[in-house]
């Protein structure tokens, strides 16, 4: 008796020590990825890096271009994305809250929302830069805001749905139309969910690579227009990173720096404020 | 009397007009913005209906030329135009079953660790950690992937693996070769480790399904706490869990980024987990821009379509997995 009930307590000892291995593991992992960004991507954090062009190969420069070409096609492709993805939201979660066409939608939604991003590249490819005959930053913009409206149209739904009817019943009992009490109750009752949707969104993608390869592809210089091949953050560390250039490597190391700072800093503003309206 | 009446008269009809006026401005205004709100519903089914068509309609040449055969394929040629996917598919698939093969363990072992043994004050700040590995974007895992941990598991990985594992008949195929450190075992761990955090907070998540009264009643009869989690928790969310599976399993097999910089791009199966390969995602981030003629951007394009297929089937299979456990949650 004595000796089985210590082989359990073993068992049990050793597997839990496995399991609080495992978080270490994960943890571990996440610190040796920031400390190699931010040993690496310091090293070239220069005042240069935003105020100059993306070098040739053996001369000095920044990311300026780059930088421009990543705000302004996320931006573009946030201004895109999530009005579709708010009102496709909105549909689920208000008009069509019983309806099966929602089944539908949010089933597809969810595939299209972890759909691999180099899928919608391709397409967008198909569609856009064949049609045209070159690439563009409008491509790229477009391939982007596909990446943003499931993400949107996912938390709107999640957040509308969790503003409690009685609102919704009340505004309606005042004589409110519909489409009043969809826009001034329920979305103010879910705004700060519906702004972490559009904060994640913003997120994802302005680290992604893959949907602006063929899209946007790339561009060396200045470039204030967007119906031509654009620069932008993600491609550019993809090209310097792989080049055998030194100084090449080590801007890539500052853009990647510079992305994950962006990235995580949005999340986690996103995450803070979805977390202090769940607290109340 | 009847003048006040007869002077209300005209002003009530006014209004009256006024509110008829309001009313049918609401009426139009709520027809415009619930047909916008069904538009943009039904516009994310034409959006996915377009992605599979225009991938149907883009590989068509590929498999004009290649037949079937395109699928069983390993050969893959620019220089002659001939075109297999079976290499990448290989690729694909066991880079994902490597990540597998660590985040499934790893992940759980998380899940466990979140919900039933870390103190209270820690759960939040470890869990949000552990999700930001999947904040991450996919590039910065290359970059780090090819300058850090190639290196890494080329100098202090790969060679115990070889001396070790190698000379065992059976399994030793697998650590066979020169250890390159750029290859489809980094990959695969690489994929791992950022498909983590879906397994780790989907399960953590399930697990808070499990009614208290459940485990109170195997604590009752006198179960360790590792013997709740196996026998009572980790049945009970099973559904579920295999729902994060498959949700992490859907996106080891499309990421490109971390995966192109790593695995070293050969279109070739070897035996050996510690030589080059490629995935689909990587081919066609590698190649696509360079692709001169139809047939091969018409083969790279047939790639994406095979990944798409491959990963809807595993996604739709976990959406279906978390909708059921989402059903019994609500009940």
């Amino acid at each position: 008796m004595a000796t089985f009930s210590k082989a359990r307590r073993a068992n049990n000892a050793v597997f839990l020590g496995l399991s609080v291995g495992a978080a270490g593991l994960g943890l571990l992992a996440l610190v040796f990825i920031l400390v190699a960004l931010l040993w690496n991507g310091l090293a070239g954090l220069r005042p240069s890096v935003f105020t100059e062009m993306t070098p040739p190969p053996g001369a000095a420069g920044g990311l300026l271009n780059a930088i421009y070409g990543s705000v302004v096609m996320t931006l573009l492709g946030l201004a895109i994305g999530a009005p579709i993805g708010l009102l496709a939201g909105t549909y689920m979660a208000e008009h069509g809250r019983y309806s099966k066409l929602t089944v539908v939608v949010r089933f597809l939604n969810d595939i299209l929302l972890s759909a691999p991003s180099i899928i919608i590249g391709l397409f967008v490819y198909e569609v856009v830069v064949t049609r045209i005959g070159h690439f563009s930053g409008i491509a790229g913009a477009l391939a982007l805001a596909i990446l943003v409206i499931p993400v949107v149209a996912r938390t709107t739904e999640d957040m509308l749905l969790l503003v409690p009817n009685q609102l919704r019943e009340a505004a309606s009992a005042m004589g409110l139309p519909r489409s009043h009490v969809v826009l001034k109750v329920a979305y103010s009752a879910a705004r700060p969910g519906i702004i972490t949707g559009l904060l994640l969104a913003f997120a994802r993608i302005s680290g992604e690579t893959a949907p602006l390869l063929f899209t946007a592809l790339n561009n060396q210089f200045w470039n204030a227009d967007i119906t031509g091949p654009t620069a932008s953050l993600p491609t550019v560390i993809f090209q310097f990173a792989l080049s055998p250039y030194k100084d090449w490597q080590q801007l890539a190391w500052t853009g990647a720096l510079i992305i994950t700072a962006t990235v995580l800093i949005l999340s986690i503003a996103a995450r803070s404020l979805g977390s202090t309206r769940t607290a109340k | 009397m009847t003048d006040v009446a007869m002077r209300d008269q005209p002003a009530r009809r006014t209004m009256d007009a006024g509110r008829a006026a309001v009313l049918s401005r609401f009426r139009t205004f709520d027809a415009v913005f619930g047909g916008l709100t069904l538009a943009a519903a039904v516009f994310v089914l034409v959006l996915l209906g377009s992605v599979i068509v225009s991938l149907i309609i883009g590989s068509m040449p590929a498999f004009r030329a290649f037949g079937l055969g395109f699928l069983t394929s390993q050969v893959w040629n620019p220089n002659d135009d001939v075109y297999g996917a079976l290499g990448a598919i290989y690729g694909t698939i066991v880079t994902s079953v490597i990540a597998m093969a660590i985040a499934i363990p790893v992940g759980l072992g998380i899940a466990v660790f979140l919900s039933e043994l870390c103190p209270f004050a820690l759960r939040k700040p470890i869990g949000m950690a552990i999700e930001l590995l999947a904040g991450i974007p996919s590039i910065i895992y290359g970059i780090w992937g090819l300058f850090i941990f190639a290196p890494f598991v080329q100098s202090y990985v790969e060679p115990p693996l070889i001396a070790v594992l190698g000379p065992i008949p059976g399994i030793g195929a697998l650590f066979q070769g020169p250890p390159y450190g750029i290859g489809v075992l980094t990959a695969g761990i690489i994929l791992g480790i950022m498909v983590l955090p879906f397994i780790s907070s989907v399960s953590r998540d399930v697990f808070a399904t499990v009614p208290p009264v459940l485990k109170e009643a195997g604590y009752g009869l006198g179960c360790t706490t590792w013997e709740v989690v196996k026998n009572i928790v980790i049945p009970f969310s099973r559904t579920g869990v295999i729902g994060g599976v498959m949700l992490a399993l859907g996106r080891a097999l499309g990421e490109t980024m971390a995966v192109t910089f790593v695995i070293g791009n050969a279109h070739r199966i070897s035996a050996s987990v510690l030589s080059p390969g490629t995935t689909i995602s990587a081919a066609i981030a590698n190649e696509f821009t360079e692709a001169v003629g139809d047939l091969y951007t018409s083969s790279l394009i047939a790639l994406g379509l095979i990944l798409f297929v491959i990963t809807f089937i595993v996604l739709a299979i976990a959406r279906y997995m978390l909708l059921r456990i989402q059903r019994r949650a609500g009940v």
